[in-house]
């Protein structure tokens, strides 16, 4: 068994992952409309190839991939087209963002469709193109393009694909149940996914708190042979983010503003390993996912399987919902994931949990009290940052300094925030001040752009002057010549006399009319 | 010699000040035309953290003359486009108090960019004419199309536009330009002691 | 329906500011009952009257400064300021001596920068030097401990809290001082003459300071404040002790025992470097702070002027915390290639 090491900061949180009972997966059954939105990866947005009034089978392409860093959509389920318009999407934002709005018939009628006989045969690139086309984002959370996320092993040369089992944050068991329900293809996705990506080494980390996945993951490598790792670490918040992961399993840290790429590595999903296996081995393009359902405010919590696009209402009936405890719908876990303001929004391919506390549970939080820089954020801090330094520029707005303090590094965890005694909004500060640092980098290019481009216009139109000028200049000294050399005739007893007769022909045309 | 200044301090005072004088000359001298920059650093400067809309709001015929007359003494107030951030930004370079947005020249708002409602475009060049960006594309009779990507959001091609048909829509209206807002400060929603809200 | 947006995380450690202020108050309470045992009851008099007028003050403040008193009072870190300055002051002091502390410590000390959090000096600190400057003599008469001489009843202290020179103690000078004006005895015989010098170091006072270590690592156990700034100081002390030791002549400075024993140490090591707000930030900056810190304590008690050093030394590096910080930066992660973890 490799080394474990041990990363900076962390935090302990209440697990409560037994709330969610994971291993088993319940059936959140056929909604009567799913809501599909066109971006539910990083990238751009998909494009549609389909109309309202269109019937669609389940697995029907819905809208295909625009460009490089973009997946196609799928439809879940038979039914009819009846809308594409901006409705609430699951976004911390609350707007709203095009969508496609399924009516399902009921009768859940499918495509075809067929994977690769042995996966072992093929190219990488036949196979990428095969996870490609099933429309596979990283379903962990960030939901970037996994076909993309492949292509690495054309620039550089990899060593390692680790399986992210950590699922580190409290409340969701969504990965942890599949782990349970599904090893054996988790494994499998995983080979093939190393196989892709030319890598002899697969690391499958989960953490100690999942005895029984962990079990269950063993087994499964052990039964399908050949160079699966499982490895285990102690329980903290973050373990769980990729980078720390990597630090975790390797004892290396990912370069700042570099990809675990640049290190051999490339992390995965189990949730997306399954997939990728699902679209090598079947075909299967990716129209569902296990969700948690979880909080004291639900009645029936569990893993839910859940096609894309379902609606969170339908879920909460599902699992039981009473209201009257409630004032937060999270979509994500208690650390990372943002509040929701309507329970209309559907669940995504980056969807893998929605909690529902109770005001008990997880308190409304206090005002923020002032900052004593008690230093326990920095301590928590799993980047090694100065949150309390970072909240201070972040409130001063001082760019320059949220910079050299490195800001940039910052991964969002919240565990400064979830420590801090004053309990100070931190994350949402370094959240705005990233966002403030990226605009203002963005409109800096766009005003460079702007004065060059204006710059250029004017030295055009400068130019245009002076060749005006120079061809004017050219024509008199032309005109000159012609009368020098025609003889006494004076150029101003001519002008007059052409004047002359030009006011005449105007007058006659006067008097004509 | 040296008993002469021994006995003279005065003199020994004066040559060592001289000393220093013709030395401290010669280096800055030097220094003067050794580092000689190009151009007027100043002006440069200030055009940096203009937002180069171009617009001619504030009366300068585009960004780099409106720079030109900061540096030789304008009032830092009247571009519209920047808003207070470049006012900020320009009290903090020039060193002087920074003042509120002149509103003669216009109010603050949100970036725009034109776009034309090309079905009822006549294809008469006069935007393409006042467009300091070059930023529409088009040619006599032809259709117009605006780059949205280089358009400033100057608002120069609305008023030659003879069937108005520009329009000037929001930039940042979509998801995905927007961004987390900073918490409330509600650790002292006022300001630091009780007069200053009252002034405010 | 619509619920409520939250930025993230949705959770929450338990321990909240309040609960900071309240375990250190708690830990200040087996130094306060050795204090009031071996000096009577006028430390705890200095607190409750200390500590009334202080909420009086923080309130007035507040209001002024146009906050929520309500709200803000329940911080509890006026209560801390105003315990950890009583503690320092000495027993049986006249009311206007307290007042003018908590005045400004307070006041001066603490919302003229800006209230909690802004406060570039320790407050408490502020108080006493603003007093030990004005009133050294107040300053300077400590009650001599039980044994050595009479300790007053509760009412004695009350009279001597509310009735100005109507109290009439006996007072003595304490083991450092002594020390620092010894000329010509040699160590052992300067503690074995003088009635002062306990086993380690004065009487009463190694019981006091050895009481204020373990509420000190209680809070360190707790959580509260990391280890790195008190022991930082308590090495550096005693490593300045040690050199200055001169095997016990009549020019030594003491030993590393007699030192960590002695005064405030153990009461600044654990209550007052490691104030947040105005201390380094990071734990290798509390090192080098509480290091700095144990260093000049050691100079300025056996070269200076006054009978303890502690405000002075605190002080004068809360001056240099901001510059600490930055040199102290921790590496961000991925900045270096391999890194041990900072601490």
């Amino acid at each position: 068994m490799n080394t474990i090491f041990k990363i900076h900061g962390g935090i302990h949180p209440d697990e409560e992952k037994q709330l969610s009972n994971p291993g088993t997966v319940l059936d959140a059954g056929l909604p009567p409309s799913l809501i599909l939105p066109l971006s539910q990866h990083i990238g751009k947005p998909s494009s549609l190839c389909v109309a309202p009034g269109d019937y669609v089978l389940g697995g029907q392409l819905l809208a295909e991939a625009d460009g490089m860093v973009s997946v196609p959509l799928h439809a879940p389920t038979s039914g009819t087209v009846v809308a594409i318009e901006p409705m609430p999407v699951p976004h911390p934002s609350a707007m709203n963002n095009l969508c496609l709005e399924l009516e399902c018939d009921g009768e859940d009628r499918w495509i075809e469709y067929a994977g690769c006989e042995d996966w072992r045969v093929e190219t990488p690139d036949t196979l990428i193109s095969c996870i490609r086309a099933a429309g596979v984002a990283g379903m962990g959370g960030a939901g970037f393009p996994t076909a993309v996320k492949l292509m690495a092993r054309d620039r550089l040369p990899l060593q390692t694909l680790i399986i992210n089992g950590t699922e580190c944050e409290p409340y969701i068991t969504a990965d942890d149940t599949l782990m349970q329900v599904d090893a054996a293809g988790i494994v499998e996705g995983a080979q093939i996914l190393a196989h892709i990506l030319g890598v002899e080494e697969i690391l499958l980390a989960v953490e100690d708190n999942k005895p029984a996945a962990l079990d269950a993951m063993q087994k499964a490598a052990k039964a399908r042979g050949g160079d699966c790792n499982v490895m285990t670490f102690p329980t903290k918040y973050p373990s769980g983010g990729e980078k720390q992961l990597i630090e975790i399993l390797t004892g290396k840290q990912v370069p700042t503003g570099g990809l675990p790429a640049d290190l051999g590595i490339v992390c995965q999903n189990p949730g997306t390993a399954v997939a990728a296996r699902d679209a090598v081995c079947f075909g299967k393009p990716l129209t569902d996912r296990i969700v948690t359902l979880t909080g004291r405010a639900l009645a029936r919590p569990g893993n839910y399987r859940a096609r894309l696009g379902t609606p969170i209402e339908h879920l909460l009936t599902v699992a039981g919902f009473d209201p009257s405890q409630n004032q937060r719908l999270i979509h994500g876990g208690p650390m990372m994931g943002f509040a929701l303001e309507s329970s209309a929004v559907p669940i995504i391919k980056t969807t893998n949990c929605i909690l529902v506390p109770t005001e008990q549970e997880l308190p409304t939080p206090p005002d923020a009290q002032a900052c004593i820089r008690c230093g326990l954020c920095a301590e928590a801090c799993p980047a090694s940052l100065l949150p309390q330094q970072l909240y201070w520029y972040a409130r001063a707005k001082d760019q320059e300094q949220l910079e050299r303090h490195h800001l940039a590094d910052c991964i969002e965890c919240g565990a400064c925030s979830w420590v801090c005694p004053s309990h100070i909004p931190l994350v949402q500060y370094y959240r705005a001040a990233k966002g403030m640092i990226k605009e203002s980098k963005t409109e800096k290019i766009r005003s460079d752009r702007s004065r060059d481009r204006f710059e250029a216009r004017q030295e055009r139109l400068e130019r245009e002057t002076l060749a005006r000028e120079a061809q004017r200049a050219a024509r008199r000294a032309a005109a000159e010549q012609k009368a020098a050399a025609g003889g006494a005739d004076d150029p101003v007893a001519a002008a007059i006399a052409r004047a002359k007769a030009k006011k005449d022909s105007a007058s006659d045309e006067s008097a004509n009319s | 010699m040296l008993t002469l200044l021994q006995s003279y301090p005065l003199f020994a005072a004066l040559i060592a000040l001289l000393g220093l004088g013709l030395g401290f000359g010669a280096v800055l001298g030097y220094a003067s035309v050794r580092f000689r920059t190009e151009g007027n650093p100043l002006v440069d400067q200030i055009n940096q953290l203009l937002p180069q809309t171009q617009c001619g709001q504030c009366g300068h015929p585009g960004c780099k003359p409106y720079a030109t007359a900061i540096a030789e003494g304008g009032a830092i107030n009247k571009c519209p486009p920047g808003g207070q951030e470049t006012i900020d930004a320009l009290a903090d370079l020039l060193d002087v108090e920074p003042q509120a947005l002149d509103a003669e020249h216009g109010e603050e708002k949100e970036p725009n960019v034109a776009y034309i409602r090309e079905d009822e475009c006549i294809g008469c060049t006069k935007c393409i004419q006042a467009c300091p960006v070059d930023a529409i594309l088009g040619a006599a009779k032809l259709m117009h199309t605006v780059i949205a990507d280089e358009c400033t959001g100057c608002d120069l091609c609305v008023e030659p536009c003879p069937v108005d048909c520009i329009d000037m829509l929001p930039r940042k209206g979509g998801i995905e330009h927007w961004r987390w807002d900073l918490p409330e400060p509600n650790e002292n929603k006022s300001s630091i002691i009780a007069t200053d809200r009252a002034a405010a | 329906m619509s619920f409520l947006r939250i930025t993230s995380p949705h959770g929450h450690s338990p321990l909240d500011t309040a609960q900071v202020m309240q375990a250190v108050l708690l830990a200040t309470l087996p130094g306060i009952a050795v204090l009031t045992w071996f000096f009577g009851p006028g430390t705890l008099l200095n607190i409750v009257f200390g500590g009334v007028l202080a909420l009086a003050l923080e309130a007035i403040a507040l209001r002024l400064r146009d906050r929520d008193p309500q709200r803000q009072l329940k911080d509890y870190s006026v209560l801390v300021t105003s315990t950890l300055l009583c503690i320092a002051l000495p027993p049986y002091a006249p009311w206007w001596l307290i007042a003018t502390g908590i005045l400004s410590a307070v006041i001066l000390g603490k919302h003229v920068f800006g209230g909690l959090g802004y406060n570039p000096f320790n407050p408490a600190m502020v108080g006493y030097v603003v007093l030990l400057i004005s009133f050294p003599l107040q300053m300077s008469s400590w009650q001599a401990p039980r044994g050595l001489g009479e300790i007053p009843g509760v009412t004695e202290s009350l009279t001597a809290l509310f009735v100005p020179a109507s109290y009439d103690g006996v007072t003595m000078a304490t083991p450092l001082d002594l020390l620092r004006q010894n000329k010509g005895l040699l160590l052992d015989d300067l503690f074995s003459s003088t009635p002062q010098f306990g086993q380690w170091a004065g009487v009463g006072w190694e019981w006091v300071n050895i009481a204020f270590l373990a509420g000190g690592v209680w809070l360190i156990y707790r959580g509260i404040f990391t280890w790195h700034a008190p022991l930082a100081m308590l090495i550096t002390l005693g490593l300045c002790a040690a050199i200055g030791f001169d095997s016990g002549s009549s020019e030594s400075g003491g030993s590393p025992l007699f030192h960590w024993l002695s005064g405030a140490t153990m009461f600044g090591a654990f209550f007052i470097i490691t104030d947040p707000v105005s201390g380094a930030t990071s734990n290798r900056g509390r090192l080098i702070f509480g290091a700095l810190v144990g260093v000049l304590l050691y100079l300025i008690r056996v070269a200076g002027n006054y009978p303890d050093a502690l405000a002075f030394a605190v002080l004068i590096l809360n001056f240099a915390a901001p510059f600490i910080d930055q040199y102290t930066q921790p590496v961000t992660y991925g900045h270096k290639p391999t890194k041990e973890d900072d601490e």
